[in-house]
């Protein structure tokens, strides 16, 4: 399709990880993007790091509902079934 | 949270259950938090954002078709009450609080660990590599605080897509539809909001590469 194979240096690799990761890069570019990392255990190490990352971001628990505007929330609730 | 399920849900809410309101609330309330923060200023405001939005809600129920899911529904509702709350305070809104991806572009990696593009072997390439993270401390409580307090400097919509996708565990369909955002700026928030977050875990868990 094209014979756009110039190489992705390591600062242009880690701009794209994201869309490596979501799925987002056309053909040309994702070849480039897994050639470079076959060959680049830095590249590879930093994609490591960025998963890692996603995985203990996803253990978190956000918790920051308070008593109060559950409580006002609640009673909200209960007028409205009332109308 | 797909129709099925859903259907279930809004049933049990127009039938006036109390623990069903109660549980999407606690479920959801910190996500619609953080969204409403991309339009308003403080968390207070932010607060009683989430609070009219409920009132919003409950008064349009009947009306819900279901052409969403539920929880997409009410976070569009979110976004309309917080938009119009931040006109009302006063506040101008940039063209839209969700462009910040259009501002000065950041990138994922200081510059300083990498070698010039005009380097005349390695143009472009690391000069100070990531290095394996200590892996029995990846997950200890301290570095979990670490990342917490990443995602709470973010600038408001980088928080509030880090927090839906990463944490919440939504789908980038479902980010973009409930915050009517395009992939792409999607993708370019989801971006900055992790590289920020790897930067965090890296100083913490190894400051000398990344000093």
């Amino acid at each position: 399709m094209t014979t756009d194979t110039e190489a992705l240096s390591c600062r242009e690799l880690v701009e794209l990880v994201t869309d490596y990761l979501e799925g987002a890069l056309g053909t040309v570019d994702l070849a480039r993007f897994e050639q470079h990392l076959a060959g680049c255990g830095k590249c590879s190490e930093y994609l490591v790091q960025l998963r890692e990352t996603v995985r203990i971001t996803g253990t978190l628990t956000l918790d920051d509902l308070t008593a109060e505007i559950e409580e006002a929330l609640l009673q909200a609730f209960r007028d409205w079934r009332r109308r | 949270m797909e129709a099925s399920g859903d259907s279930q849900l809004v049933a049990a809410l127009r039938a006036g259950d109390e623990d069903a309101f109660r549980k999407v609330v606690r479920e959801w309330h910190p996500a619609l938090l953080r969204v409403a923060r991309i339009f308003v200023p403080s968390r207070a405001l932010a607060e009683d954002v989430v609070q009219e939005t409920w009132l919003r809600v409950l008064g349009a129920l009947d009306r819900f078709e279901g052409r969403s899911s539920l929880r997409t529904w009410v976070f569009r509702i979110l976004v309309n009450t917080a938009k119009t709350r931040a006109q009302r305070e006063g506040r101008t809104l940039p063209f839209s609080a969700l462009q910040d991806p259009a501002r000065v572009p950041e990138a994922a990696v200081d510059e300083s660990r990498f070698l010039p593009d005009d380097h005349e072997r390695f143009p472009g390439h690391w000069a100070a590599p990531p290095r394996r993270l200590p892996e029995e401390r990846l997950l200890a409580a301290e570095t979990r605080e670490v990342i917490e307090r990443a995602i709470e400097a973010l600038p408001p919509a980088q928080r509030a897509v880090i927090s839906l996708r990463d944490v919440e565990g939504w789908s980038s369909d479902e980010v973009c539809n409930a915050l009517d955002l395009t992939e792409v700026n999607q993708r370019v928030l989801l971006h900055r909001a992790r590289a920020h977050v790897r930067r965090a875990l890296e100083e913490y868990l190894d400051p000398e590469a990344a000093a």
